[in-house]
């Protein structure tokens, strides 16, 4: 099926979010978008799968003009979605999830065994295996992806829109998806695959198309570029590179030793972890989420105890202490959820902003409005954070934004420790540029950083030591000149390096 | 003891639990699509007192209950109205419905029949009671299952069609599927205010029958406030059966019967008032049962997506 977008603007009110954008997909090809937060990535699959109608512009199907008024439209010209956040029914089973809308059955009965019937044949055919019993709440996101895959390709699509696939997956989950993107584009289905992640982005993708500001920057094929130049595209300037000076250790700010956490089961979720970070240096913690990684940040912060072990934070032994006194002790905390441990949807983005900071900014028991104020705003300009206003609610923040007003937030704290977990989780790359130079820039300055992160190259870049974790013991230590990829994927996948 | 447990004790059970499990199915429904009816209590209200007036104005028990399913609808549609539509919060609609009932009866009481506190005339004939042949003739069930009004069963009966128009039908699953991710439904393009207004004029119908049931399956009048709670009662009956039809029946059945047994101990002379608070003390005992896991998914869900 050939696909082809013409002229396509979209105009909120006096706001462009996509201006006279042109984009063709051929059968069987993987085409990339790429660009910054808020470039109009996502204001353009909308309105290829009907989720909003273009202020000017054309959609022709095999060279049929086609207006979409709703998703049903798009789906029946055989395109399918798959959003960001998986649109499924946790309580629901795998295959009830899948054939939902053009359910199986005679008249009005619907035929759950056929259902299930239909779904195994799907998997067969399309290589990608799923139970079909299983309920979807229970499963891993990576399955929840394929059970969305699987939607899109039961109701008959030849275009696959894929938004921000890759966020939630594990390196394990990705390398699959890829795998079952290029599988399915041999059987002659196209992808639209929308990412900031450019070395996916190049494995996969036949063509790029950079949009900024709304509009194309550029459109390559892949062996014509490299990310280098993809990101110079999106950026609209040149990226800095990170200027890394060797780290200066001093005294020993934190330190684990002997910690333990007994599972559910026989296995420790965390099996005699000792650890320990200096002022001025950056250790990083890499690993396969779910390794253990959480579970030690909590209990370093205060929100878990330890079954077993001493925690001392800057000499003094801090474990049992109650999150608040910890803090006071010196430590700063990026989250690894934003929204279950950074933020509060309902406040506003003074009110996140300020949390953490509020015994600091009152007299006498009254808020020091102003210079909250101040404050708040000095970091929507420092890190280029797009708000409406100070008083628009966190919810409406693009998880990016949110992300670096988090970041601000506890940079700000100017502590001598600090926890950086998934710093830059689902933010471009414009941040990204500045989120790592303002941890670098603090560990020059003196502050011990504890980084974790399941992307690997953001470990590799900023780490001064490198620890891998694998079911919930530290599986390696690596000194950052030494690591590579490959000894650090071995590791974290159980392996040893000798 | 022989006189507080007999078989017409379970007969009286399934008479007054009609009222509650209709209402709760009614409650079900609602929940199912993310609107937590409070408005129960004056749906019925309202449908106990037309069914009243439907009865002395059209001299037809039928007609009477179709009078008052006419109104119920017209009362439940300002409640999806205002939640669905113009995306009010339930709860509040819901109260104002209660009030608005409450308000409504009083004053068309005074208005139609010009009188006070209750309404009453020998002329009008009450729900039939069905005396089924063969199974009124069985020992032991007999006794409790026959001689009923209508709505005793149909209220069954619904429970069962519901259950399987959840679990076994197309559109019931489409339905759940609105309700458990509405925006997930509408990118699969199923039109989910729809599901909503169904859900909602359906449990202003199932309102209408069990405020029938109330005025006309016993004694055949109207007073004011006669629902007295019971459709706060359906409502937790709703959460205690987890919004499930079989649930819901079960859990309907516990507070029927403890009705049932509030108005067997006045017969032993306890006071009344005292007797009158037993249901409630198992509603709020329920509640201890009722540590509901899924209000916490919920929030979790809520919370845990990155996006």
């Amino acid at each position: 099926m050939l696909l082809q977008m013409e002229n396509i603007t979209k105009m909120y009110g006096g706001f462009s979010a996509n201006r006279s954008i042109d984009f063709s997909l051929q059968p069987g090809e993987v085409h990339a978008i790429v660009g910054e937060n808020g470039a109009g990535k996502t204001t353009l699959m909308r309105i290829l799968y009907g989720m909003e109608q273009p202020t000017s512009g054309t959609i022709r199907v095999d060279g049929r003009e086609v207006t979409f008024d709703s998703p049903l439209d798009a789906i029946k010209q055989g395109i399918g979605m798959v959003h960001q956040h998986f649109m499924l029914f946790p309580s629901f089973s795998i295959a009830e999830n899948i054939v939902i809308g053009s359910e199986p059955g005679k008249a009005l009965r619907f035929d759950r065994r056929q259902a299930a019937e239909i779904v195994k044949g799907l998997c067969e055919k399309y290589g990608m295996k799923v139970d079909p019993e299983a309920s979807v709440g229970s499963s891993a996101p990576g399955v929840q992806q394929r059970v969305e895959i699987l939607k899109v390709l039961y109701q008959g699509a030849e275009v696959i829109i894929l938004d921000e696939p890759t966020g939630v997956l594990t390196p394990l989950e990705v390398q699959d998806l890829l795998a079952a993107i290029k599988m399915l584009s041999k059987q002659g289905k196209s992808f639209i695959l929308i990412s900031h992640k450019l070395n996916e982005v190049l494995d996969v993708a036949d063509r790029i198309t950079v949009l900024r500001d709304g509009a194309v920057t550029g459109s390559v094929a892949k062996g014509e570029t490299d990310a280098y130049q993809l990101s110079r595209m999106m950026v609209g300037r040149e990226l800095k590179e990170l200027n890394r000076t060797p780290a200066v250790p001093g005294d020993k700010v934190l330190e684990l030793s002997g910690i333990g956490i007994k599972g559910s089961r026989s296995k420790a979720v965390l099996d005699d972890i000792s650890l320990s970070v200096h002022s001025g240096e950056i250790v990083g913690i890499a690993g396969i989420s779910g390794n253990g990684q959480s579970e030690l940040l909590q209990v370093i912060s205060g929100l878990m105890q330890p079954d077993q072990g001493v925690v001392s934070l800057g000499g003094k032994d801090v474990t049992g202490l109650s999150t608040r006194q910890i803090r006071e002790q010196g430590l700063a905390h990026i989250p690894e959820d934003r929204y279950v441990w950074g933020a509060n949807r309902e406040a506003t983005v003074l009110e996140t902003g300020l949390m953490g900071h509020q015994r600091r900014m009152q007299s006498r028991g009254f808020m020091k409005g102003r210079d909250i104020r101040e404050m708040v705003s000095r970091w929507v300009s420092k890190f280029s954070i797009k708000t409406g206003s100070l008083a628009t609610s966190t919810q409406y923040l693009s998880g990016g934004n949110l992300q670096k007003l988090i970041v601000a937030r506890e940079l700000e704290q100017g502590t001598p420790f600090l926890i950086a977990a998934e710093p830059t989780r689902g933010v471009d790359i414009g941040a990204m540029e500045t989120i790592h130079g303002e941890l670098l820039k603090r560990r020059n300055e003196g502050t011990g950083i504890l980084l974790v992160s399941s992307e690997l190259s953001e470990v590799l870049k900023l780490s001064d030591r490198i620890l891998v974790m694998y079911e919930g013991k530290i599986a390696g230590e690596l000194r950052a000149e030494e690591a590579t990829e490959e000894k650090l994927g071995l590791l974290m996948a159980g392996g040893s390096i000798q | 003891m022989e006189q507080l447990f007999d078989l017409a004790l379970l007969n009286t059970a399934l008479r007054v639990l009609t009222p509650i499990l209709l209402a709760a199915l009614g409650g079900a429904l609602c929940a199912r699509v993310g609107l937590f009816n409070v408005g129960l209590e004056g749906f019925m209200l309202l449908g106990a007192f037309s069914a009243i007036a439907g009865n002395y104005f059209f001299g037809n028990v039928l007609l009477a209950i179709l009078f008052a399913i006419l109104v119920v609808l017209v009362f439940s549609f300002m409640f999806a109205y205002l939640s669905i539509n113009l995306k009010a919060n339930v709860i509040v609609v819901g109260i104002a419905m209660n009030a608005l009932a409450a308000g409504l009866t009083t004053f068309s009481l005074r208005a139609l029949f010009d009188v006070k506190g209750a309404f009453y005339d020998k002329e009008m004939v009450g729900l039939p009671k069905w005396n089924i042949p063969v199974l009124e003739d069985i020992p032991v069930v007999g006794p409790i299952l026959s001689g009923h009004t209508p709505l005793v069963y149909l209220a069954f009966l619904i429970a069962g069609v519901m259950w399987y128009y959840f679990y076994r039908t197309k559109s019931g699953f489409r339905f759940l599927a609105s309700g458990e991710n509405p925006l997930a439904a509408s990118s699969l393009g199923l039109r989910v205010q729809r599901y909503q207004y169904g859900a909602v004029l359906a449990s202003g119908v199932l309102c209408a029958l069990a405020g029938a049931q109330l005025s006309l399956g016993q004694l055949t009048m109207f007073t004011e406030g006669m629902t007295d709670g019971r459709g706060f009662i359906a409502l937790v009956a709703t959460m205690l059966g987890q919004s499930g039809p079989l649930g819901v029946t079960a859990s309907s059945l516990l507070f029927g019967f403890m009705e049932a047994i509030s108005i067997r101990f006045q017969g032993l002379a306890l006071p009344t008032h005292f007797t009158q608070m037993l249901p409630y003390i198992v509603t709020i005992a329920a509640m201890f049962f009722f540590k509901d896991k899924s209000f916490l998914k919920d929030a979790q869900k809520q919370g845990s997506s990155s996006r």
